[in-house]
């Protein structure tokens, strides 16, 4: 008797713990599925059909954002920041994160502690000075200055997870690779960067994350429509006097769908990758 | 070659030594550049620009002390903005994170289904502020097209019998604020939930069955055991919801992108106005520094309070 009290308890309890998950997951879904819904549909059944799936599906509306609502040279940008943001920040990163944690030289405390220290001051309205400069610089309004400054941003969370990762790395492979006459750059490429896969794969992904979704310094530095990430595009063509909301959910999906794909094939890095991070602080 | 390398240093000549220092140093170098270039030099010319009056092109610059501090002081609208943004950051610290906390607890056991609600809960914080804004803004949109709500939140409130709810959600002065910050909860939640159930996974299982032996009750279990174990977590996860909430910009402007007089006016929206409405750079700049000062204040009081209570 005892027992089957305990096990209605226990399903009663499961029950309700399910039902306010579930709850909230639907509220996570519904916007998106909310979008890709109202991308499908006509200008004129999208104010009026509130079916939840609705008879006439229109993937042409797919076609047209891509095309006449700009939204593929858009999505080019954005592949084309991303993944030079990308490459720039594990290069660069590594290669500072690999002689912070081996190489000797002086005044290595002292640069160390600049990255950390920028890592700590938050600096609301530094994208002021940032666009003066790349204004002076005559990198205002081309891919070259963008890319730069979002490798900048990217870089000293870059450098202090790659350090860390190889602080805790074993020397033997580069010992090996140096008796074999491997240079300090060989033993970087050759060693280094290969082991620390696991951290990078980490870095590619928030990084990636982070310029595929950046919008302040788009909005800041780039006026070309030729020269505009997906975000920066999204709202240009939602701020034109008449929006044609079909074409503006096809475009949403464009610039939501990569991340969202890569998101569910790369979850246990990312959530990994968090969670470290966490449980390190 | 490999009798050079692995020589002792002291054995070197002087002039080796430094060849391979600088070797060495040439391997930061990429980074140090493009830091000092773009980092340091910019975090240096906010403090210089703050203490100038400078439309933004002119050649002359001139040097006014601290009278942009002095104005900021009085301006009544930037202070309503630094309102506005703690507003939103009050909600996502009681709101937001009580949410993402019971739903960590609820995930915190053998239950199915939990790697489902994991990798759903933070597909929000993914998904970019400008995204998540349009889409909210569609689903909150108060318009009417022959008598029939366009918005689904207003057409489902109609549908519920429940039409002395519907509501111009975004361009109500009263709703406008308090719908920007749900949806940013919205957003923000599940980073959270992941961070703070990590935090409960750690905590060892004997500390529980302890407190069952000592006859601790659900409620003092929790007081007890799981919120003192998790206050590390806790701190870090506060710290960083009000530097993201205070700090929030690109959601507004995808929510109301028309401005809604000063009602959803923030911090970053007032410094941006500055720079590029008025051609303010100078007393854009001292914007920054005053809330940049703010939020290292914030932070620093939250991280005290953390290592208090821990006591």
């Amino acid at each position: 008797m005892e027992g089957s009290r305990y096990k209605a308890i226990g399903v009663v309890k499961s029950v309700i713990i399910h039902s306010f998950l579930m709850s909230v997951a639907l509220t996570c879904l519904f916007p998106l599925f909310w979008m890709i819904r109202c991308s499908l549909m006509t200008n004129q059944t999208v104010f009026t059909d509130k079916t939840l799936i609705p008879r006439d599906l229109h993937f042409s509306n797919y076609i047209q954002a891509w095309v006449d609502g700009g939204f593929g040279i858009y999505f080019l940008n954005s592949m084309v920041y991303t993944v030079s943001v990308v490459v720039g920040i594990v290069l660069v990163s590594s290669l500072a994160a690999y002689a912070f944690s081996r190489l000797k030289f002086p005044g290595k405390n002292f640069f160390f502690g600049m990255f950390l220290a920028a890592m700590m001051i938050p600096l609301p309205g530094s994208f002021v000075p940032m666009y003066v400069l790349m204004t002076k610089l005559g990198l205002a309004n081309t891919r070259i200055g963008y890319i730069l400054c979002m490798i900048s941003v990217g870089l000293s969370v870059s450098i202090l997870l790659l350090k860390t990762f190889f602080d805790k790395l074993p020397h033997d492979m580069e010992d090996a690779a140096r008796i074999d006459g491997c240079g300090r750059l060989g033993i970087w490429w050759h060693v280094a960067l290969p082991l620390a896969r696991p951290a990078l794969a980490v870095i590619v992904i928030f990084n990636s994350l982070n310029v595929w979704n950046e919008y302040i310094l788009a909005y800041l530095l780039l006026n070309d429509t030729s020269l505009m990430p997906l975000q920066r595009g999204l709202m240009v063509f939602q701020g034109t006097y008449s929006v044609d909301y079909p074409i503006l959910m096809s475009g949403l999906t464009i610039a939501a769908l990569p991340i969202i794909l890569i998101y569910l094939f790369m979850q246990q890095h990312i959530i990994k990758g968090l969670t470290e991070g966490a449980t390190v602080q | 070659m490999s009798v050079v390398a692995t020589n002792p240093t002291h054995l070197k000549p002087r002039t080796l030594i430094i060849q391979d220092n600088l070797k060495n140093l040439s391997f930061i170098m990429p980074a140090v550049i493009l830091f000092s270039i773009f980092y340091i030099y910019p975090f240096f010319e906010i403090f210089r620009l703050s203490l100038q009056d400078w439309n933004g092109i002119s050649p002359d610059r001139s040097w006014v002390g601290l009278a942009n501090f002095a104005e900021l002081m009085k301006d009544k609208v930037w202070w309503t903005s630094v309102w506005h943004a703690s507003y939103i950051t009050l909600i996502a610290l009681t709101f937001q994170n009580a949410l993402a906390f019971a739903l960590a607890l609820a995930c915190d056991r053998q239950i199915r289904m939990k790697k489902f609600y994991q990798v759903i809960f933070f597909l929000p914080p993914v998904l970019s502020e400008v995204v998540v804004g349009l889409i909210w803004q569609w689903i909150l949109n108060a318009g009417v097209q022959g008598g029939q709500q366009i918005g689904i939140l207003n057409y489902w409130l109609v549908q519920s019998g429940l039409p002395g709810l519907v509501n111009n959600w975004l361009s109500n002065p009263e709703t406008a604020l308090t719908c920007i910050a749900v949806v940013h909860c919205w957003k923000g939640f599940g980073w959270g939930f992941i961070m703070l159930l990590a935090g409960l996974q750690t905590i060892d299982h004997q500390l529980y069955e302890a407190a069952k032996v000592d006859g601790a009750g659900a409620w003092s279990t929790f007081r007890h055991v799981t919120l003192p174990m998790m206050l590390p977590v806790i701190s870090v996860v506060v710290i960083l919801t009000i530097l993201g909430s205070m700090q929030v910009f690109v959601l507004i402007k995808a929510m109301v992108s028309q401005g809604l007089g000063y009602h959803t006016e923030v911090p970053v929206t007032r410094i941006l106005l500055a720079m590029q409405g008025t051609n303010r750079f100078g007393y854009a700049c001292s914007m920054g520094v005053t809330f940049g000062i703010i939020l290292v204040c914030l932070s620093l009081l939250s991280k005290t309070f953390g290592s208090k209570t821990k006591q």
